[in-house]
């Protein structure tokens, strides 16, 4: 999944990962590309992880992890790194998700549940802010429920805000019109998704003669 | 004469009084000034509103400063946190509040504060929960809501270097919300790892400017919060 996110970013984009499977997608850059991460708590340039023993306690991404940054890269505060995310400035952000809506909402930041404590971090300036909004996530959750829902039962973290959906199974764009399936996997049928999908798709057109 | 470096730690933090509000720099241990939180819970405020983007974790730096029961509220984007169990406990057995922020609007109340802004529109949180109570206002076609400025008694920073006005410069990713911080408290007080004279900074360089900064503590070997963590330390 992160590989084919990879496939579709534009040499010379400013991109945010969240944590989780969008992070994997820094090790898939197509050749040819540059992609410059950016990453919310105050670093653009961001490289791979140090080698062991190498890394730095203040050195870190927004998973708070030990990360390195790169030749070019730039330190700054908080304020000026948000208006880089809410004044539009960075081209993709690719996150994971609890739920996606047929008409682009997003759940990703908390179940609900009364014992949950909530946690939302930067991922709603991130969805109101980016130019394009990427999800990559598996395509049904681990009890086999569709995580692609006609609307969220979770708690938004912002309303109409996805443009594509890559999961084990498809791409998918977001569409006034709903899901449309962009791609299928190998060996998986349109049927298969579909059953798996909790709102209608619109099948890949077929090629006109 | 200007001369902010202050001698002792403890000095540092003295007049911290009950009830204050009171912002620590930081983003999980990356800039938290775990030697000046360590001062503050040996000095004894309680019933503090604490702001910080985290809650800490293990028992040291800020999440010892909560579980000594003195942070009636935190102010925070992400209270959950690898190693972070004192605010999940207090928080599910109604001991401590939290106020929920979104990061980049935490960051921009920090700001605005600062800066003498009393509110600002954003579009983060719109259609979310987190806009409950807000007031939402449209420009051209598109919805915000009305977030207001923050400020606060005190703050708590970190810095890599400052001289004896105050000009400070940070390390790396450790920066975060600290500048911000500086300008939006009326008490800015700093931990810092070198201490140079007037000129020992490139004004080229400086990131907080003086005047933003009220006292200078040095301390040259800071502890990393999850080095502590790691060696089981819980404080005091």
């Amino acid at each position: 999944m992160a590989s084919r996110v990879a496939q579709d970013i534009p040499d010379g984009s400013y991109v945010n990962l969240g944590i989780g499977i969008p992070e994997l997608i820094a090790k898939f850059v197509p050749e040819g590309r540059e992609f410059i991460y950016h990453t919310e708590n105050g670093l653009l340039g961001m490289g791979p992880s140090p080698e062991p023993g190498e890394g730095e306690p203040e050195l870190i991404n927004a998973g708070k992890r030990q990360v390195t940054a790169i030749p070019g890269a730039s330190y700054f505060h908080h304020p000026d790194s948000f208006v880089m995310i809410r004044g539009g400035h960075i081209d993709l952000c690719v996150l994971g998700a609890l739920q996606v809506a047929q008409n682009g909402d997003l759940a990703n930041w908390s179940t609900g549940g009364p014992d949950a404590i909530p946690a939302v971090g930067g991922a709603m300036d991130l969805v109101a802010g980016v130019k394009s909004i990427f999800v990559v996530t598996q395509h049904c959750t681990k009890k086999g429920a569709p995580k692609l829902v006609e609307a969220c039962t979770f708690p938004l973290t912002g309303p109409a805000v996805v443009d594509r959906i890559y999961t084990d199974l498809a791409v998918i764009d977001v569409t006034p019109a709903g899901f449309q399936l962009v791609e299928i996997s190998p060996g998986v049928t349109f049927d298969y998704v579909q059953e798996r999908t909790g709102a209608p798709l619109l099948p890949i057109a077929s090629p006109t003669a | 004469m200007i001369n902010k470096d202050v001698a002792s730690i403890s000095d540092a933090v003295a007049d911290i009084f009950d009830g204050a509000t009171v912002m620590i720099g930081g983003f999980g241990e990356a800039g938290s000034p775990v030697e000046l939180i360590h001062a503050l819970i040996d000095q004894g405020a309680k019933n503090l509103t604490v702001v910080n983007n985290n809650t800490g974790s293990g028992e040291v730096g800020l999440a010892a400063l909560i579980k000594a029961g003195r942070v009636a509220k935190m102010i925070c984007s992400y209270p959950r946190s690898m190693n972070s169990t004192v605010f999940p406990e207090l928080y599910k057995s109604g001991r401590i509040e939290l106020e929920l922020v979104p990061q980049g609007t935490l960051a921009e109340r920090i700001r605005a504060g600062g800066a003498g802004i009393p509110g600002f529109y954003t579009a983060t949180s719109v259609g979310t929960p987190l806009e409950e109570g807000k007031e939402r206002k449209t420009f051209g076609g598109r919805d915000y809501v009305l977030e207001l400025g923050l400020t606060a008694d005190f703050a708590l920073i970190k810095a890599h270097r400052a001289d004896t006005h105050g000009n400070l410069i940070y390390n790396k990713t450790a920066r975060n919300f600290a500048p911000a911080m500086a300008t939006a408290a009326k008490v800015t007080i700093v931990q810092t790892r070198e201490l140079v004279a007037p000129g020992g900074i490139d004004p080229e360089v400086v990131i907080t400017p003086g005047l933003f900064v009220n006292r200078v503590v040095t301390v040259a070997n800071p502890a990393h919060e999850s080095a502590l963590v790691a060696a089981g330390v819980s404080y005091p």
